[in-house]
């Protein structure tokens, strides 16, 4: 098991990510924050603070439950439902930024997608992770990246966050590649 | 859990999560689109042997609702009319590519036959078998309490429920008795003598045979339709007298702590168990139970059929 990205990274991936994001949509009026639960509404919940810092007004921010759109249901034992929050102005013509936190078969975006389809028609999709390992299954890339990560297969990517597991960290845990 | 056969298969921490995910899917169920794409591909039937309107439709509603093919098969109107087997009728499912059969018997423990049976490999779903169980009955009512009155708590401890009539011959009753005092509720049974099971000592709540001594201290009251058609002998004088004792009306109800909710299972029989303005007036949440029961049953589908058993949670980075 080894330290991929302490706290003070993290504080700091997220907040570079906060300046991407408005620097590609020019500010924050059209945005859409939606974080994937668990980790991801965590994540956009930071985002969306770090976005009011920086800009000075409020930005629009809510949670995805993608479970109900999940191509593995079949394969694993039935899970829980999280909640799905729209905010206010709901996700017609904005511009909508995912956040999650690891990036790694693509599945969940697309499931993301699907769900999002359900609720209205975005102008745009954008995507945030706090970390990316690779080994896509699907045509899927993310907008914003906190940090790349290179992994095997084998490995797995634990994302610890203060508000839900006590500790900041990311690790990387399994053989060495 | 492969099956939903009686309440007494499942835990309160399974009542509780079937609870919290009808909770998320009612949500759904409010949003613009209301169809998931959850169960495509799979085949769900409603094996009917006996009448139904609200346990049948809201079935079909949920199934549709996450996408799976439903086939309706009611006792008039199919093979079963012409005496075929419960053995027969099921093989033809199985041979059909039943994933799962809501069942719907006349007789108390067909829903276990079918279940033990190795005539299906699909999960069996108990809606009313005989005046045995009606679980996801139950499960509604106590979705429909914790809306009400939990305040934001998972459970019903603390709460006050009172379930009126016929309780010999209702399936509700029971599924509701073991189910809400699980949740930590208290009931309390009010009936007439003749209209109680034997060996109902047993059951987990009160017995009472005075309904205004019960009405002023009860969160919820569950009020029962009077089975006539199960009814082959005289266990009330008459239907005046049944009402005078144990209906609700509208001194009844202004009798009620303020918060309280009145329920009824459907149908109803107006003018009995309950009088026309107790039915309709603002504390009457029958018409939600119907919608809850949507929900309830979305949770149900769900839990029973999108998950492979043998395969545990373990993926973090899926």
């Amino acid at each position: 098991m080894s330290l991929a990205l302490p706290a003070p990274d993290i504080a700091r991936a997220l907040i570079r990510i906060s300046h991407e994001i408005l620097e590609r949509n020019s500010g924050s009026a059209n945005i859409t924050l939606l974080g994937i639960p668990t980790r991801g509404a965590h994540l956009a919940k930071r985002i969306a603070f770090a976005i009011e810092a920086i800009e000075g007004t409020s930005v629009q921010m809510g949670t995805l439950d993608i479970t109900l759109h999940r191509d593995d249901l079949r394969m694993r034992a039935p899970r829980a439902l999280m909640p799905t929050v729209i905010p206010s102005l709901g996700v017609e013509g904005r511009d909508v930024v995912l956040v999650d936190d690891v990036l790694f078969s693509g599945r969940t975006i697309r499931a993301a997608l699907d769900a999002l389809g359900e609720i209205g028609r975005p102008k745009s999709v954008q995507l945030a992770v706090l970390v990316d390992r690779g080994h896509r299954q699907l045509p899927i890339r993310a907008d914003f990246v906190g940090k790349n990560l290179p992994t095997s297969i084998e490995q797995s990517v634990v994302v610890h966050l203060r508000e839900l597991d006590g500790a900041e960290e990311v690790l990387i845990e399994g053989p060495a590649s | 859990m492969k099956h939903l056969l009686s309440i007494n298969d499942i835990s309160k921490v399974d009542a509780i999560s079937i609870l919290d995910t009808a909770q998320e899917l009612a949500r759904v169920s409010d949003g613009p689109m209301k169809k998931l794409p959850t169960l495509r591909g799979r085949t769900i039937v409603n094996l009917f042997a006996e009448d139904s309107t609200r346990t049948r439709i809201s079935f079909e509603a949920a199934a549709k609702r996450l996408s799976a093919d439903v086939i309706n098969f009611s006792s008039k109107g199919s093979s079963i009319s012409k005496g075929e087997s419960l053995k027969d009728t099921a093989q033809t499912l199985q041979a059909m590519g039943a994933d799962a059969v809501i069942i719907r018997h006349s007789a108390s423990g067909a829903a276990q036959r079918l279940a033990d049976s190795k005539w299906m490999s699909g999960s069996v779903i108990n809606a009313g078998d005989g005046t045995h169980e009606h679980p996801s009955q139950a499960l509604l009512d106590a979705f429909t309490i914790r809306k009400h009155l939990s305040k934001g708590a998972t459970d019903l401890t603390g709460l006050r429920v009172a379930i009126v009539g016929d309780v010999l011959h209702s399936r509700v009753a029971r599924s509701n008795v073991l189910l809400l005092s699980k949740l930590g509720a208290q009931v309390v049974l009010v009936a007439p003598p003749t209209l109680l099971p034997l060996g109902i000592e047993s059951w987990p709540c009160q017995i009472s045979y005075d309904l205004d001594e019960v009405i002023s201290n009860v969160d919820a009251i569950m009020m029962l339709r009077i089975q006539i058609e199960r009814m082959s002998e005289m266990y009330f004088p008459n239907a005046r007298e049944y009402s005078r004792y144990f209906g609700l009306n509208s001194d009844r109800i202004r009798a009620m702590k303020p918060e309280a909710i009145v329920m009824h299972p459907g149908p109803m029989n107006r003018g009995l168990e309950i009088t026309a303005d107790a039915a309709d007036g603002a504390r009457s949440v029958i018409v939600e139970q119907v919608t809850n029961g949507v929900s309830i049953r979305m949770a149900i589908l769900y839990l029973l059929l999108s998950g492979n058993q043998e395969i545990t949670e373990n993926g973090v980075n899926s």
